[in-house]
Protein backbone atom coordinates (compact mmCIF):
# COMPACT_ATOMS: atom_id res chain seq x y z
CA UNK A 1 0.00 0.00 0.00
CA UNK A 2 1.17 3.37 -0.47
CA UNK A 3 0.97 6.02 2.49
CA UNK A 4 1.24 9.24 2.31
CA UNK A 5 2.45 11.58 5.38
CA UNK A 6 1.68 15.15 5.61
CA UNK A 7 4.06 17.02 8.06
CA UNK A 8 4.17 20.15 9.14
CA UNK A 9 7.09 22.40 10.50
CA UNK A 10 6.18 24.10 13.52
CA UNK A 11 7.59 25.92 17.01
CA UNK A 12 8.50 23.04 19.37
CA UNK A 13 5.85 23.44 22.27
CA UNK A 14 7.91 25.39 24.99
CA UNK A 15 8.57 27.84 22.56
CA UNK A 16 7.37 31.26 23.82
CA UNK A 17 5.22 33.24 20.98
CA UNK A 18 6.52 36.41 19.80
CA UNK A 19 6.01 38.51 17.19
CA UNK A 20 8.05 40.43 14.37
CA UNK A 21 7.70 44.48 15.19
CA UNK A 22 4.37 45.02 12.54
CA UNK A 23 2.58 42.12 13.98
CA UNK A 24 2.32 40.10 10.77
CA UNK A 25 4.37 37.22 11.29
CA UNK A 26 5.66 34.35 13.58
CA UNK A 27 9.06 35.51 15.29
CA UNK A 28 11.21 32.83 13.83
CA UNK A 29 14.61 34.15 15.96
CA UNK A 30 15.66 31.20 18.00
CA UNK A 31 13.16 29.25 17.69
CA UNK A 32 13.90 25.26 17.54
CA UNK A 33 11.43 23.84 14.82
CA UNK A 34 10.30 20.19 15.30
CA UNK A 35 8.07 18.10 13.71
CA UNK A 36 4.14 18.84 14.51
CA UNK A 37 3.37 16.88 17.51
CA UNK A 38 0.01 15.45 15.90
CA UNK A 39 1.71 14.31 12.87
CA UNK A 40 4.75 11.94 14.47
CA UNK A 41 1.41 9.84 14.84
CA UNK A 42 0.09 9.57 11.45
CA UNK A 43 3.94 8.86 10.36
CA UNK A 44 4.35 6.02 13.29
CA UNK A 45 1.15 4.61 11.98
CA UNK A 46 2.01 4.53 8.52
CA UNK A 47 5.51 2.59 9.09
CA UNK A 48 3.41 0.49 11.98
CA UNK A 49 1.16 -0.29 8.68
CA UNK A 50 3.87 -0.95 5.94
CA UNK A 51 5.64 -2.98 8.59
CA UNK A 52 2.71 -5.32 9.31
CA UNK A 53 1.49 -5.60 5.29
CA UNK A 54 5.43 -6.65 4.81
CA UNK A 55 5.08 -4.20 1.71
CA UNK A 56 4.33 -1.03 0.54
CA UNK A 57 5.48 2.30 0.81
CA UNK A 58 5.56 5.38 2.90
CA UNK A 59 6.57 8.96 1.70
CA UNK A 60 6.23 12.23 3.69
CA UNK A 61 5.75 15.78 2.10
CA UNK A 62 6.05 18.89 3.34
CA UNK A 63 5.15 22.32 2.57
CA UNK A 64 8.35 24.81 2.90
CA UNK A 65 10.89 26.26 2.77
CA UNK A 66 14.62 24.67 2.19
CA UNK A 67 14.80 25.24 6.22
CA UNK A 68 12.27 22.55 7.17
CA UNK A 69 14.50 19.89 5.90
CA UNK A 70 16.09 19.19 8.91
CA UNK A 71 12.36 17.87 10.19
CA UNK A 72 11.50 15.94 6.51
CA UNK A 73 14.94 14.29 7.30
CA UNK A 74 14.03 13.53 10.81
CA UNK A 75 10.79 11.58 9.25
CA UNK A 76 12.88 9.59 7.07
CA UNK A 77 15.05 8.60 9.89
CA UNK A 78 11.84 7.54 11.98
CA UNK A 79 11.18 5.34 8.74
CA UNK A 80 9.35 6.82 5.63
CA UNK A 81 10.85 5.63 2.57
CA UNK A 82 11.05 8.71 0.84
CA UNK A 83 10.31 12.61 0.85
CA UNK A 84 8.45 15.27 -1.33
CA UNK A 85 8.56 18.95 -0.48
CA UNK A 86 7.04 21.41 -1.63
CA UNK A 87 8.89 24.69 -2.32
CA UNK A 88 6.75 27.36 -0.63
CA UNK A 89 6.04 28.58 1.98
CA UNK A 90 2.66 27.63 3.59
CA UNK A 91 0.61 30.39 3.24
CA UNK A 92 -2.91 28.89 4.61
CA UNK A 93 -4.84 25.84 4.87
CA UNK A 94 -6.42 25.92 0.85
CA UNK A 95 -2.84 27.12 0.12
CA UNK A 96 -1.40 23.41 1.34
CA UNK A 97 -4.65 21.42 0.65
CA UNK A 98 -4.22 21.95 -3.02
CA UNK A 99 -0.82 21.15 -2.75
CA UNK A 100 -1.42 17.74 -1.21
CA UNK A 101 -4.10 16.71 -3.38
CA UNK A 102 -1.95 17.54 -6.81
CA UNK A 103 0.82 15.26 -5.33
CA UNK A 104 -1.44 12.73 -3.73
CA UNK A 105 -3.15 12.28 -7.28
CA UNK A 106 0.08 12.46 -8.83
CA UNK A 107 1.67 9.75 -6.92
CA UNK A 108 -1.23 7.11 -7.02
CA UNK A 109 -1.28 7.17 -3.08
CA UNK A 110 -4.06 5.27 -1.62
CA UNK A 111 -3.80 6.09 2.11
CA UNK A 112 -3.26 10.00 2.95
CA UNK A 113 -2.24 10.61 7.02
CA UNK A 114 -1.47 13.70 8.69
CA UNK A 115 -1.97 15.03 12.11
CA UNK A 116 -5.43 16.49 13.70
CA UNK A 117 -4.21 19.87 13.49
CA UNK A 118 -0.79 22.33 13.16
CA UNK A 119 0.15 23.18 16.58
CA UNK A 120 0.79 26.69 15.64
CA UNK A 121 -1.90 27.93 13.31
CA UNK A 122 -4.66 24.84 14.85
CA UNK A 123 -6.79 24.92 11.36
CA UNK A 124 -8.39 21.57 11.42
CA UNK A 125 -8.63 22.16 8.04
CA UNK A 126 -6.41 20.16 5.67
CA UNK A 127 -7.82 17.02 5.92
CA UNK A 128 -11.32 17.65 5.06
CA UNK A 129 -10.02 20.17 2.07
CA UNK A 130 -7.59 17.27 0.64
CA UNK A 131 -10.80 15.23 0.86
CA UNK A 132 -12.79 17.37 -1.05
CA UNK A 133 -10.43 18.38 -3.50
CA UNK A 134 -9.28 14.45 -4.31
CA UNK A 135 -13.41 13.29 -3.98
CA UNK A 136 -12.75 10.42 -0.77
CA UNK A 137 -13.70 9.86 2.71
CA UNK A 138 -11.96 12.27 5.34
CA UNK A 139 -11.83 10.27 8.87
CA UNK A 140 -11.01 13.11 11.39
CA UNK A 141 -10.18 13.33 13.74
CA UNK A 142 -8.99 9.94 14.22
CA UNK A 143 -7.60 8.10 17.35
CA UNK A 144 -6.97 4.42 16.07
CA UNK A 145 -6.31 3.12 12.56
CA UNK A 146 -6.13 -0.56 11.63
CA UNK A 147 -5.72 -1.90 7.84
CA UNK A 148 -7.36 -5.26 6.52
CA UNK A 149 -6.65 -5.47 2.86
CA UNK A 150 -8.18 -2.14 1.52
CA UNK A 151 -10.25 -1.53 4.42
CA UNK A 152 -9.74 0.38 6.82
CA UNK A 153 -11.44 0.65 10.61
CA UNK A 154 -11.03 3.53 12.48
CA UNK A 155 -12.33 5.37 15.70
CA UNK A 156 -13.04 9.15 14.88
CA UNK A 157 -13.25 10.93 17.98
CA UNK A 158 -16.89 13.11 18.40
CA UNK A 159 -17.88 15.41 21.22
CA UNK A 160 -18.08 12.90 24.37
CA UNK A 161 -17.53 9.62 22.28
CA UNK A 162 -16.20 7.84 19.35
CA UNK A 163 -17.43 6.72 15.96
CA UNK A 164 -16.62 3.05 14.59
CA UNK A 165 -16.03 4.19 10.46
CA UNK A 166 -15.02 1.41 8.08
CA UNK A 167 -14.03 3.34 4.90
CA UNK A 168 -12.34 1.88 1.90
CA UNK A 169 -8.75 3.47 0.12
CA UNK A 170 -8.50 5.60 -0.52
CA UNK A 171 -9.09 7.77 2.20
CA UNK A 172 -7.67 10.74 4.46
CA UNK A 173 -7.33 10.58 8.41
CA UNK A 174 -6.37 13.37 10.53
CA UNK A 175 -4.56 11.21 13.42
CA UNK A 176 -4.39 11.90 17.00
CA UNK A 177 -3.43 10.08 20.14
CA UNK A 178 -3.52 7.45 21.15
CA UNK A 179 -3.01 6.16 18.13
CA UNK A 180 0.16 4.80 18.39
CA UNK A 181 3.57 5.24 20.46
CA UNK A 182 5.49 8.14 17.86
CA UNK A 183 8.77 6.47 17.73
CA UNK A 184 11.58 8.48 17.55
CA UNK A 185 14.99 7.66 15.23
CA UNK A 186 17.63 5.40 15.96
CA UNK A 187 21.54 5.50 15.05
CA UNK A 188 21.07 3.39 11.64
CA UNK A 189 17.47 5.40 10.67
CA UNK A 190 19.66 8.62 10.91
CA UNK A 191 23.07 7.28 8.87
CA UNK A 192 20.06 5.65 6.26
CA UNK A 193 17.84 8.65 5.89
CA UNK A 194 21.08 10.77 4.60
CA UNK A 195 20.77 9.07 1.13
CA UNK A 196 17.12 8.58 0.91
CA UNK A 197 15.58 10.39 -1.92
CA UNK A 198 14.25 14.08 -0.76
CA UNK A 199 12.27 15.22 -4.37
CA UNK A 200 11.78 19.18 -4.13
CA UNK A 201 8.86 19.88 -6.26
CA UNK A 202 7.27 23.62 -7.00
CA UNK A 203 3.91 24.41 -5.69
CA UNK A 204 0.68 24.33 -7.72
CA UNK A 205 -2.79 25.69 -7.72
CA UNK A 206 -4.29 29.17 -6.66
CA UNK A 207 -2.81 31.33 -4.07
CA UNK A 208 -4.33 31.47 -0.41
CA UNK A 209 -8.03 31.90 0.35
CA UNK A 210 -7.07 33.94 3.86
CA UNK A 211 -4.74 36.02 5.42
CA UNK A 212 -3.77 36.80 8.44
CA UNK A 213 -4.03 40.84 8.88
CA UNK A 214 -2.33 40.53 12.73
CA UNK A 215 -1.25 38.50 15.65
CA UNK A 216 -1.88 39.65 19.24
CA UNK A 217 -1.04 37.98 22.68
CA UNK A 218 -3.65 37.40 24.97
CA UNK A 219 -4.04 40.05 27.54
CA UNK A 220 -1.68 39.60 31.02
CA UNK A 221 -3.51 38.36 33.58
CA UNK A 222 -4.13 40.91 36.77
CA UNK A 223 -2.45 39.07 39.32
CA UNK A 224 -3.02 36.56 41.54
CA UNK A 225 -5.25 36.84 44.85
CA UNK A 226 -3.71 34.56 47.29
CA UNK A 227 -6.59 32.87 49.89
CA UNK A 228 -5.33 31.35 53.00
CA UNK A 229 -5.17 27.46 52.74
CA UNK A 230 -6.67 27.16 56.32
CA UNK A 231 -9.90 29.32 55.57
CA UNK A 232 -10.58 27.60 51.58
CA UNK A 233 -14.20 27.82 51.78
CA UNK A 234 -13.37 31.75 51.14
CA UNK A 235 -12.43 31.15 47.91
CA UNK A 236 -15.59 29.52 47.04
CA UNK A 237 -17.62 32.89 48.34
CA UNK A 238 -14.94 35.07 46.18
CA UNK A 239 -15.97 32.88 43.05
CA UNK A 240 -19.51 33.67 43.34
CA UNK A 241 -19.61 37.03 44.76
CA UNK A 242 -16.58 38.69 42.90
CA UNK A 243 -16.10 36.50 40.05
CA UNK A 244 -19.36 35.56 39.97
CA UNK A 245 -18.89 32.32 37.91
CA UNK A 246 -20.69 29.96 40.07
CA UNK B 1 -28.13 36.63 0.52
CA UNK B 2 -28.47 34.97 4.51
CA UNK B 3 -26.33 33.82 6.74
CA UNK B 4 -27.12 29.59 7.39
CA UNK B 5 -26.28 28.61 10.44
CA UNK B 6 -25.55 24.66 11.06
CA UNK B 7 -26.99 23.39 14.43
CA UNK B 8 -25.65 20.23 15.74
CA UNK B 9 -28.63 18.37 18.20
CA UNK B 10 -27.87 15.10 20.33
CA UNK B 11 -30.79 13.14 21.85
CA UNK B 12 -33.35 15.84 20.67
CA UNK B 13 -31.19 18.84 22.42
CA UNK B 14 -29.45 21.72 20.72
CA UNK B 15 -26.21 21.56 22.18
CA UNK B 16 -25.16 24.50 23.72
CA UNK B 17 -21.72 25.19 21.26
CA UNK B 18 -24.49 25.07 18.96
CA UNK B 19 -26.77 27.77 20.35
CA UNK B 20 -23.89 30.03 20.83
CA UNK B 21 -23.58 29.53 16.95
CA UNK B 22 -27.37 30.18 16.73
CA UNK B 23 -26.73 33.48 18.29
CA UNK B 24 -23.52 34.14 15.89
CA UNK B 25 -25.05 33.95 13.01
CA UNK B 26 -28.10 36.19 14.50
CA UNK B 27 -25.64 38.82 15.22
CA UNK B 28 -23.76 38.62 11.81
CA UNK B 29 -26.97 38.68 10.10
CA UNK B 30 -28.44 41.73 11.63
CA UNK B 31 -24.78 43.20 10.83
CA UNK B 32 -25.28 42.68 7.36
CA UNK B 33 -28.95 43.06 7.26
CA UNK B 34 -30.11 39.90 6.19
CA UNK B 35 -31.92 37.04 8.43
CA UNK B 36 -30.24 34.20 9.70
CA UNK B 37 -31.49 30.44 9.14
CA UNK B 38 -30.32 27.53 10.58
CA UNK B 39 -30.04 23.67 8.87
CA UNK B 40 -30.51 21.13 11.86
CA UNK B 41 -28.04 17.94 11.80
CA UNK B 42 -28.36 14.87 14.23
CA UNK B 43 -31.15 13.79 16.49
CA UNK B 44 -33.44 16.96 16.76
CA UNK B 45 -37.50 17.40 18.14
CA UNK B 46 -39.29 19.86 16.33
CA UNK B 47 -39.76 21.79 19.28
CA UNK B 48 -36.71 22.36 19.98
CA UNK B 49 -35.28 23.55 16.98
CA UNK B 50 -38.71 26.17 16.79
CA UNK B 51 -37.23 27.14 19.98
CA UNK B 52 -33.93 28.45 18.00
CA UNK B 53 -35.94 32.16 17.69
CA UNK B 54 -35.10 32.86 20.91
CA UNK B 55 -31.49 33.07 19.46
CA UNK B 56 -32.81 35.23 16.49
CA UNK B 57 -33.45 32.54 14.02
CA UNK B 58 -36.13 33.06 11.71
CA UNK B 59 -36.01 29.51 9.82
CA UNK B 60 -35.20 26.08 10.31
CA UNK B 61 -33.97 23.64 7.78
CA UNK B 62 -33.92 19.49 9.10
CA UNK B 63 -33.95 16.55 7.08
CA UNK B 64 -35.51 13.78 9.14
CA UNK B 65 -33.26 11.18 7.67
CA UNK B 66 -32.68 8.43 9.82
CA UNK B 67 -28.77 8.06 8.68
CA UNK B 68 -28.47 11.27 9.59
CA UNK B 69 -28.69 11.29 13.28
CA UNK B 70 -25.31 9.81 13.49
CA UNK B 71 -22.11 12.26 12.45
CA UNK B 72 -21.33 11.53 8.44
CA UNK B 73 -18.74 13.68 7.23
CA UNK B 74 -19.70 13.33 3.30
CA UNK B 75 -23.64 12.98 4.06
CA UNK B 76 -23.61 16.24 6.05
CA UNK B 77 -21.52 17.94 3.87
CA UNK B 78 -24.00 17.71 1.00
CA UNK B 79 -26.98 18.36 3.24
CA UNK B 80 -25.34 21.68 4.42
CA UNK B 81 -23.86 22.60 0.64
CA UNK B 82 -27.68 22.17 -0.57
CA UNK B 83 -28.99 24.63 2.75
CA UNK B 84 -26.14 26.82 1.86
CA UNK B 85 -27.32 27.57 -1.83
CA UNK B 86 -30.90 27.05 -1.20
CA UNK B 87 -30.44 29.85 1.21
CA UNK B 88 -28.06 31.57 -1.08
CA UNK B 89 -25.78 31.85 2.13
CA UNK B 90 -23.03 34.44 1.66
CA UNK B 91 -21.78 33.62 6.00
CA UNK B 92 -22.37 29.71 6.45
CA UNK B 93 -21.67 29.75 10.69
CA UNK B 94 -20.93 26.41 12.30
CA UNK B 95 -19.36 25.21 15.55
CA UNK B 96 -15.88 24.70 15.56
CA UNK B 97 -16.59 21.08 17.16
CA UNK B 98 -15.04 17.56 15.48
CA UNK B 99 -18.02 17.24 13.07
CA UNK B 100 -18.40 21.22 12.90
CA UNK B 101 -14.84 22.15 11.75
CA UNK B 102 -14.96 18.78 9.66
CA UNK B 103 -17.74 19.40 7.72
CA UNK B 104 -16.83 23.14 7.46
CA UNK B 105 -13.04 22.45 5.65
CA UNK B 106 -14.77 20.08 3.05
CA UNK B 107 -17.51 22.31 2.43
CA UNK B 108 -15.00 25.14 1.48
CA UNK B 109 -13.70 23.19 -1.44
CA UNK B 110 -17.20 22.72 -2.33
CA UNK B 111 -18.74 26.46 -2.13
CA UNK B 112 -15.79 27.69 -3.14
CA UNK B 113 -15.39 29.56 0.32
CA UNK B 114 -12.76 31.17 2.63
CA UNK B 115 -12.49 29.14 5.94
CA UNK B 116 -11.86 30.13 9.23
CA UNK B 117 -12.00 28.12 12.20
CA UNK B 118 -11.38 28.18 16.30
CA UNK B 119 -13.00 31.75 15.88
CA UNK B 120 -13.64 33.76 19.39
CA UNK B 121 -15.73 37.33 18.43
CA UNK B 122 -17.81 38.82 16.06
CA UNK B 123 -16.14 39.46 12.30
CA UNK B 124 -15.29 43.27 11.89
CA UNK B 125 -16.48 44.25 8.59
CA UNK B 126 -14.99 48.21 8.16
CA UNK B 127 -13.53 48.82 4.66
CA UNK B 128 -14.63 46.34 2.52
CA UNK B 129 -12.53 43.85 4.49
CA UNK B 130 -14.10 41.04 6.38
CA UNK B 131 -11.94 40.31 9.09
CA UNK B 132 -12.54 37.32 12.00
CA UNK B 133 -10.09 36.70 15.41
CA UNK B 134 -9.39 33.36 15.75
CA UNK B 135 -7.36 31.68 18.23
CA UNK B 136 -3.73 30.12 17.34
CA UNK B 137 -0.11 28.81 18.47
CA UNK B 138 -2.44 26.27 20.55
CA UNK B 139 -3.95 29.10 23.02
CA UNK B 140 -0.89 31.01 23.10
CA UNK B 141 -2.12 33.84 20.75
CA UNK B 142 -4.57 35.03 18.34
CA UNK B 143 -4.51 36.01 15.02
CA UNK B 144 -7.14 38.66 12.83
CA UNK B 145 -7.84 36.63 9.88
CA UNK B 146 -8.92 38.35 6.61
CA UNK B 147 -11.12 36.12 4.36
CA UNK B 148 -11.19 37.50 0.82
CA UNK B 149 -13.53 35.05 -0.83
CA UNK B 150 -17.16 35.47 -1.73
CA UNK B 151 -18.59 33.26 0.88
CA UNK B 152 -17.40 32.99 4.14
CA UNK B 153 -17.36 29.39 6.59
CA UNK B 154 -16.66 29.98 9.79
CA UNK B 155 -15.89 27.65 13.23
CA UNK B 156 -16.99 29.34 16.50
CA UNK B 157 -14.99 28.18 19.37
CA UNK B 158 -17.10 26.93 22.56
CA UNK B 159 -18.01 29.90 25.39
CA UNK B 160 -16.54 32.65 23.14
CA UNK B 161 -20.21 34.34 22.44
CA UNK B 162 -22.60 33.74 24.81
CA UNK B 163 -26.20 32.42 23.77
CA UNK B 164 -28.79 35.11 23.62
CA UNK B 165 -32.53 34.34 24.66
CA UNK B 166 -34.70 37.21 23.36
CA UNK B 167 -37.55 35.74 24.38
CA UNK B 168 -41.06 34.54 23.08
CA UNK B 169 -39.67 34.19 19.30
CA UNK B 170 -40.15 31.01 17.75
CA UNK B 171 -38.42 30.13 13.89
CA UNK B 172 -40.40 27.95 11.30
CA UNK B 173 -38.89 24.54 11.18
CA UNK B 174 -38.98 23.48 7.01
CA UNK B 175 -38.55 19.75 6.22
CA UNK B 176 -35.71 20.34 4.03
CA UNK B 177 -33.90 17.59 2.25
CA UNK B 178 -30.99 16.68 -0.08
CA UNK B 179 -30.52 14.41 -2.91
CA UNK B 180 -28.20 11.79 -0.99
CA UNK B 181 -26.88 8.77 -2.20
CA UNK B 182 -25.24 5.75 -0.47
CA UNK B 183 -22.06 6.91 -1.49
CA UNK B 184 -22.42 10.34 0.63
CA UNK B 185 -22.72 7.62 3.57
CA UNK B 186 -19.19 5.94 3.03
CA UNK B 187 -18.10 7.24 6.48
CA UNK B 188 -21.10 6.32 7.90
CA UNK B 189 -20.10 4.50 11.53
CA UNK B 190 -20.84 0.96 12.39
CA UNK B 191 -21.22 1.76 16.01
CA UNK B 192 -21.31 4.60 18.54
CA UNK B 193 -19.71 4.14 21.82
CA UNK B 194 -20.20 7.45 24.10
CA UNK B 195 -18.29 8.17 26.99
CA UNK B 196 -19.72 7.53 30.75
CA UNK B 197 -19.14 11.14 31.87
CA UNK B 198 -19.03 11.70 35.76
CA UNK B 199 -21.91 13.99 36.40
CA UNK B 200 -22.63 13.75 32.79
CA UNK B 201 -21.03 16.84 31.69
CA UNK B 202 -18.97 16.92 28.55
CA UNK B 203 -15.33 18.63 29.20
CA UNK B 204 -15.32 20.15 25.66
CA UNK B 205 -19.36 22.09 26.41
CA UNK B 206 -18.22 22.79 30.19
CA UNK B 207 -18.83 25.91 31.68
CA UNK B 208 -16.42 25.10 34.56
CA UNK B 209 -13.99 22.21 34.64
CA UNK B 210 -11.83 21.08 37.45
CA UNK B 211 -8.28 19.58 36.68
CA UNK B 212 -5.83 17.40 38.84
CA UNK B 213 -2.09 17.18 38.19
CA UNK B 214 0.49 14.74 39.16
CA UNK B 215 0.46 16.46 42.89
CA UNK B 216 -3.34 14.37 43.17
CA UNK B 217 -0.20 11.58 44.04
CA UNK B 218 -2.65 8.84 42.03
CA UNK B 219 -5.97 7.93 40.00
CA UNK B 220 -7.25 6.59 43.61
CA UNK B 221 -7.65 10.30 44.85
CA UNK B 222 -9.60 11.56 42.04
CA UNK B 223 -12.52 11.09 43.90
CA UNK B 224 -11.66 14.43 45.31
CA UNK B 225 -11.41 16.05 41.90
CA UNK B 226 -14.62 14.77 40.99
CA UNK B 227 -16.81 15.73 44.64
CA UNK B 228 -16.02 19.18 43.81
CA UNK B 229 -16.74 18.54 39.93
CA UNK B 230 -19.96 17.22 40.96
CA UNK B 231 -21.08 19.61 44.18
CA UNK B 232 -19.88 22.79 41.21
CA UNK B 233 -21.52 20.54 38.31
CA UNK B 234 -18.29 21.28 36.43
CA UNK B 235 -16.62 18.47 33.82
CA UNK B 236 -12.71 17.08 35.30
CA UNK B 237 -10.11 17.24 33.57
CA UNK B 238 -6.94 16.45 33.67
CA UNK B 239 -2.83 17.56 32.67
CA UNK B 240 -0.46 15.80 30.59
CA UNK B 241 1.66 13.68 32.55
CA UNK B 242 -1.68 12.15 34.29
CA UNK B 243 -3.05 10.97 31.05
CA UNK B 244 0.24 9.31 29.95
CA UNK B 245 0.40 7.06 32.81
CA UNK B 246 -3.26 6.71 32.24
CA UNK B 247 -4.60 7.47 35.81
CA UNK B 248 -7.54 9.39 33.14
CA UNK B 249 -8.76 8.61 29.51
CA UNK B 250 -6.34 10.64 26.76
CA UNK B 251 -9.79 12.76 26.31
CA UNK B 252 -9.26 14.67 29.56
CA UNK B 253 -6.00 16.06 28.72
CA UNK B 254 -5.98 19.48 28.41
CA UNK B 255 -2.69 21.35 26.90
CA UNK B 256 -0.96 22.15 23.83
CA UNK B 257 -1.35 18.61 22.13
CA UNK B 258 -4.75 17.19 24.58
CA UNK B 259 -7.89 19.36 23.94
CA UNK B 260 -7.98 23.42 24.47
CA UNK B 261 -10.78 24.83 26.89
CA UNK B 262 -12.43 28.19 27.67
CA UNK B 263 -14.48 27.04 30.67
CA UNK B 264 -15.98 30.20 32.57
CA UNK B 265 -14.20 28.46 35.94
CA UNK B 266 -10.94 26.50 35.83
CA UNK B 267 -9.44 25.07 38.87
CA UNK B 268 -6.51 23.58 38.70
CA UNK B 269 -5.04 21.30 41.62
CA UNK B 270 -1.71 20.00 42.11
CA UNK B 271 -0.69 20.85 38.46
CA UNK B 272 2.34 22.76 38.35
CA UNK B 273 1.56 24.69 35.10
CA UNK B 274 4.09 24.04 32.34
CA UNK B 275 3.83 26.40 29.25
CA UNK B 276 2.03 23.56 27.24
CA UNK B 277 -0.98 22.92 29.67
CA UNK B 278 -1.24 26.82 30.12
CA UNK B 279 -1.53 26.64 26.60
CA UNK B 280 -4.62 24.41 26.95
CA UNK B 281 -6.26 26.88 29.61
CA UNK B 282 -5.30 30.02 29.26
CA UNK B 283 -8.68 31.45 27.56
CA UNK B 284 -10.41 30.87 30.56
CA UNK B 285 -12.49 33.54 31.95
CA UNK B 286 -11.35 32.94 35.89
CA UNK B 287 -8.57 30.38 36.83
CA UNK B 288 -8.38 28.93 40.01
CA UNK B 289 -4.72 27.49 40.92
CA UNK B 290 -4.12 24.74 44.16
CA UNK B 291 -0.36 23.95 45.04
CA UNK B 292 1.35 23.30 47.53
CA UNK B 293 4.45 25.03 46.03
CA UNK B 294 4.15 28.37 45.91
CA UNK B 295 6.56 29.07 42.87
CA UNK B 296 4.64 26.87 40.67
CA UNK B 297 4.83 29.23 37.57
CA UNK B 298 0.78 27.93 37.13
CA UNK B 299 -0.01 30.84 40.02
CA UNK B 300 1.56 33.66 37.56
CA UNK B 301 -1.87 32.72 35.19
CA UNK B 302 -4.08 32.36 37.81
CA UNK B 303 -6.56 35.05 38.96
CA UNK B 304 -7.05 33.22 42.17
CA UNK B 305 -4.75 30.63 44.10
CA UNK B 306 -4.26 29.08 47.60
CA UNK B 307 -1.01 27.59 48.50
CA UNK B 308 -1.33 24.46 50.21
CA UNK B 309 -1.89 20.83 49.91
CA UNK B 310 -4.96 19.29 47.35
CA UNK B 311 -5.70 16.92 49.93
CA UNK B 312 -6.80 19.29 52.78
CA UNK B 313 -7.85 21.87 50.28
CA UNK B 314 -10.05 20.14 48.15
CA UNK B 315 -12.62 19.03 50.99
CA UNK B 316 -13.20 21.82 52.37
CA UNK B 317 -14.12 23.52 48.89
CA UNK B 318 -16.51 21.17 48.38
CA UNK B 319 -17.77 21.49 51.69
CA UNK B 320 -18.22 25.14 50.71
CA UNK B 321 -20.00 25.19 47.41
CA UNK B 322 -22.12 22.47 49.11
CA UNK B 323 -23.01 24.96 51.82
CA UNK B 324 -23.59 27.77 49.17
CA UNK B 325 -26.95 25.55 48.67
Amino acid sequence: MKFLVCISNVPDTTTKITFTPDNKEFNKAGVQFVINPWDEYALTRAIELKEAQGSGTVTVLNVGEADTEPNIRKALAIGADDAIRVNAAPKDAWFVAQQIAHYAKEGGYEVILMGKESIDYNGFQVHGMVGELLGIPTVAPAMKLDMSGNTATLEREIEGGKEIVEVAAPFVASCQQPMCEPRIPNMRGIMTARTKPLKVVEAVGEGAATAVAEYQLPPKKQGVKLIDAANAGELIKLLRNEAKVI
Amino acid sequence: MSVLVVVECDKGEVKKSSLEVASYGAQVAQMLGTTATAVAVGEATEANLAALGEQGITKVLFDAEPRLKDFVNGAYTKLIAAAADKEQAKVIVLANSNIGASVGSRLAVRLKASLATNVVELPKTDGGQFTVKRGAFSGKAFADVTLSGDRKIIAVKKNSIEAQHNGGQTAQVESFTAQLSDADFADAPKQVIMQDQAGGILLPEADKVVSGGRGMKGPENWHLIEDLAKALGAATACSKPVSDVDWRPHHEHVGQTGITVSPNLYIACGISGAIQHLAGVNSSKVIVVINKDPEAPFFKAADYGIVGDVFEVLPKLTQAVKELG
